[in-house]
């Protein structure tokens, strides 16, 4: 149901809004054909240009991920495989001196990771809270472009874990990175159904390039404003052609 | 928001005058457009992508009562609802509605520059409502009190000693003494602060940079994370938006992300691009269960079929006013209303008139750097003079200006005696500065000269040394 802003003595605000619009560009509602134009664009979303700068072979493109979290002050540990997980966050979480309690979102990816093997680390599964320190998410796709993160929202996937920790983990499946933001949007549109609209747009959709930060304060970066101060990438080599030596080594 | 537009030339004077101003402009401007100069040159296909992003902006504004109305239907289907709000008062009355409904109290705040034109946190606070801005600059400017002086760095006008000064005053219940030994101290203050006004928010209030007709989506950019918080944590969502936000789809989106960060921070891209699609869905764990998004009108649409359609285009980077060598001077306060900059310049008398704004679209040097740095290529000088000719039109220009343009006019407008003119006053200041080549005092020009010498001409005038010259290429043809 659409609300109307409609005071007395004027029209509804849909009806003002439309009307202003056509009566500006001199014409009525546009004419079916040229309607229907318009939705095969909508229906075709073609694609722009698309920088060449992640046109690379898959192990360029996982080196220039890597690269460009790097340079937006993340950070990445390259694994073999889940088994390696709990070993490896147990290391970074001593490393930086933080507890070893983390909020994980329920995802089965995360579940079937082989925790017994560190009984130190105290996990529990759901959305974070704000006295949560370190959580870990699951990636649904990243893009090497800007080493850009891809968390649309899902029962399994809560929004609340990407922002309210101050560490925020991430897993990441190597074979789940794609060169640009079009390649990722494509995954999301042949992968997820939403169950409210039928169509594939989740009710959220984060991109997230590096830790939460601030310039507000004299023009100087500071990380850790709202968000994680801390973003950390564990990243599963699951893609054998990823693992070959990259063309180049990404600026 | 009251305006001061009218007041422009009283309010650059002050702001010349002000030491902690221009102390932040100074330490800001290589920044700004230092940081979008690297941005730029590390990608190749900017100029291209720039083309891209006007034809898009053009053919969504040339249909955009199409996708309006197919964006609509979509966040309707995704459970959300729409507010057509052709004014103002329709916006923050469909706004107030909705928390009063919910028996809001507090509402925390993404940045919005629609919140500031609406005016919402005076009208919400007039109604018991206590507003909330979470984005670091925009709090500190609540507790302050004042208006933002930049669309996408609102604080950027003060100096860290304004921030520890503001802090202590308004953090009472933290200890008087305690010592802000770097920047960071503040930070983890305003987020320790923040974060118990995000948990008890009953509505979150964000911008937003795009909707997305394809998918009925509102898309945010922010840095800081606090815009996610604030559309995540509280029961109901509300987003302002105004009519020309509008882009078809996710690939079309994606091309104007490219433009929008490496033109306003010089960042590939900011940290967190986030895309809200309608209400909370069955076994989701979090997010709000009401979504409202206030589309707002109030001048735009009557801007569509004239020569200020392009300004439509507008994505808000803020790339005009860091390259604006006058913002560059004034900082954004002196424009007297929301919108600051060469963008403001244009923008300003179509939402509050000619009438009051007319002082924007002079406060121009003409220099087109704006335009040139434009990531939508908005002809921002050209506007202006559209501005020019409208306020002359309707007789709102000064008697002095007018009667010396119409001097102009009917010299200009006479070859033989225009030439007779510029050559007597070349020869004639030629001749007063034979000595130093320069003048320190000139009759009527004192606020030019009291900064700056001026130089005075060597010799002949433009067009007796283009005709010679003319003479020239034709004796060796």
């Amino acid at each position: 149901m659409s609300a109307e802003a409609s005071p007395p003595g004027r029209p509804p605000g849909r009806v003002a809004i439309l009307g202003a619009i056509r009566r500006h560009l001199r014409r009525g509602a546009l004419p079916e054909d040229q309607a229907a134009m318009l939705r095969a664009r909508l229906a075709a979303h073609p694609r722009h240009l698309i920088p060449a700068r992640s046109r690379l072979s898959r192990a360029g493109q996982v080196a220039l991920f890597i690269a460009n979290v790097e340079k937006e002050f993340g950070s990445v540990a390259r694994l073999a495989d889940a088994r390696a997980v709990p070993g490896a966050i147990a290391d970074y979480l001593a490393q930086q001196n933080l507890p070893s309690e983390i909020v994980m979102a329920p995802h089965p990816e995360l579940r079937e990771i082989p925790w017994a093997e560190r009984p130190l680390l105290k996990l529990r599964a759901g959305r974070a809270e704000a006295s949560d320190l370190v959580s870990l998410q699951q990636g649904f796709a990243a893009i090497a472009e800007t080493g850009t993160l891809m968390l649309p929202a899902a029962p399994e996937r809560p929004t609340t874990v990407n922002l309210l920790a101050d560490t925020a983990l991430v897993l990441l499946r190597a074979s789940r990175i794609v060169g640009a933001y079009e390649e990722a949007w494509d995954l999301l549109r042949a992968e997820r159904r939403d169950p409210l609209t039928g169509g594939f747009m989740p009710r959220n959709v984060m991109l997230v390039t590096g830790p939460s930060r601030s310039a507000d304060i004299e023009q100087t970066l500071e990380l850790g404003a709202h968000g994680p101060r801390r973003l950390h990438i564990l990243l599963l080599d699951d893609d054998e052609a990823a693992r070959a030596t990259p063309e180049s080594v990404p600026k | 928001m009251l305006s001061t537009s009218p007041a422009f030339k009283e309010n650059a004077h002050k702001a010349i005058a002000d030491v902690g101003l221009q102390k932040a402009l100074t330490r800001t401007k290589p920044h700004f457009q230092g940081r979008r100069a690297k941005a730029v040159e590390a990608l190749p296909e900017f100029e291209r992508l720039r083309e891209i992003g006007r034809d898009i902006k053009n053919h969504t504004l040339a249909n955009l009562d199409f996708y309006l109305e197919t964006w609509a239907g979509n966040v309707e289907r995704a459970g959300g609802q729409v507010h057509w709000c052709a004014t103002a008062d329709d916006a923050r009355a469909a706004v107030l509605g909705i928390c009063e409904r919910v028996g809001a109290k507090t509402v925390t705040k993404g940045k919005s520059m629609i919140s500031e034109e609406l005016g919402i946190n005076e009208h919400l606070e007039q109604h018991g409502i206590t507003p909330v801005e979470t984005d670091l600059g925009e709090y500190i400017l609540q507790l302050r009190r004042e208006p933002p002086s930049h669309i996408i760095a609102p604080a950027f006008h003060l100096n860290r000693e304004d921030w520890e000064e503001s802090f202590r005053r308004a953090h009472t219940d933290l200890p008087a003494d305690r010592v802000f030994r770097e920047r960071r101290d503040i930070l983890t203050e305003a987020r320790a602060k923040l974060r118990a006004r995000f948990l008890a928010a009953d509505v979150g209030i964000t911008g937003a940079n795009f909707l997305i007709a394809e998918t009925g989506s509102s898309v945010i950019v922010t840095n800081e994370g606090n815009g996610d918080l604030t559309q995540t944590l509280p029961r109901v969502h509300i987003v302002l938006a105004s009519i020309e936000k509008m882009v078809p789809t996710l690939e079309d989106a994606t091309n104007m992300l490219r433009l929008l960060a490496r033109s306003a921070t010089g960042q590939d891209f900011s940290v967190y691009t986030t895309f809200s699609t309608g209400v909370r869905r069955e076994g989701d764990l979090d997010g709000p269960e009401e979504y409202h998004v206030i589309l707002l009108d109030n001048g735009r649409s009557a801007m569509l079929g004239t020569e200020f359609q392009d300004m439509l285009r507008c994505i808000r980077c803020a790339a005009c006013m860091n390259h604006c060598p006058v913002y560059g001077v004034v900082g954004g306060h002196a424009y007297g209303w929301v919108y600051p900059g060469p963008m403001g310049a244009v923008l300003t008398p179509t939402l509050i008139g000619i009438d009051q704004a007319g002082n924007l679209p002079n406060a121009s040097t003409f220099c087109g750097k704006c335009e040139s740095v434009c990531p939508v290529k908005i002809p921002l000088p050209k506007m202006m003079r559209h501005w020019r000719e409208r306020e002359f039109e309707r007789h709102l220009t000064p008697g002095a200006v007018r009667t010396n343009l119409a001097l102009w006019g009917f010299v200009a407008r006479r070859p033989g005696l225009y030439r007779l003119a510029t050559r007597i006053g070349a020869g004639v200041l030629g001749w007063l500065g034979r000595r130093r080549g320069r003048l320190s005092r000139f009759p009527f020009a004192g606020g030019w000269t009291a900064g700056r010498d001026l130089p005075t001409p060597e010799g002949e005038t433009f067009f007796a040394r283009y005709a010679s010259e003319q003479r020239g290429k034709r004796g060796r043809a």
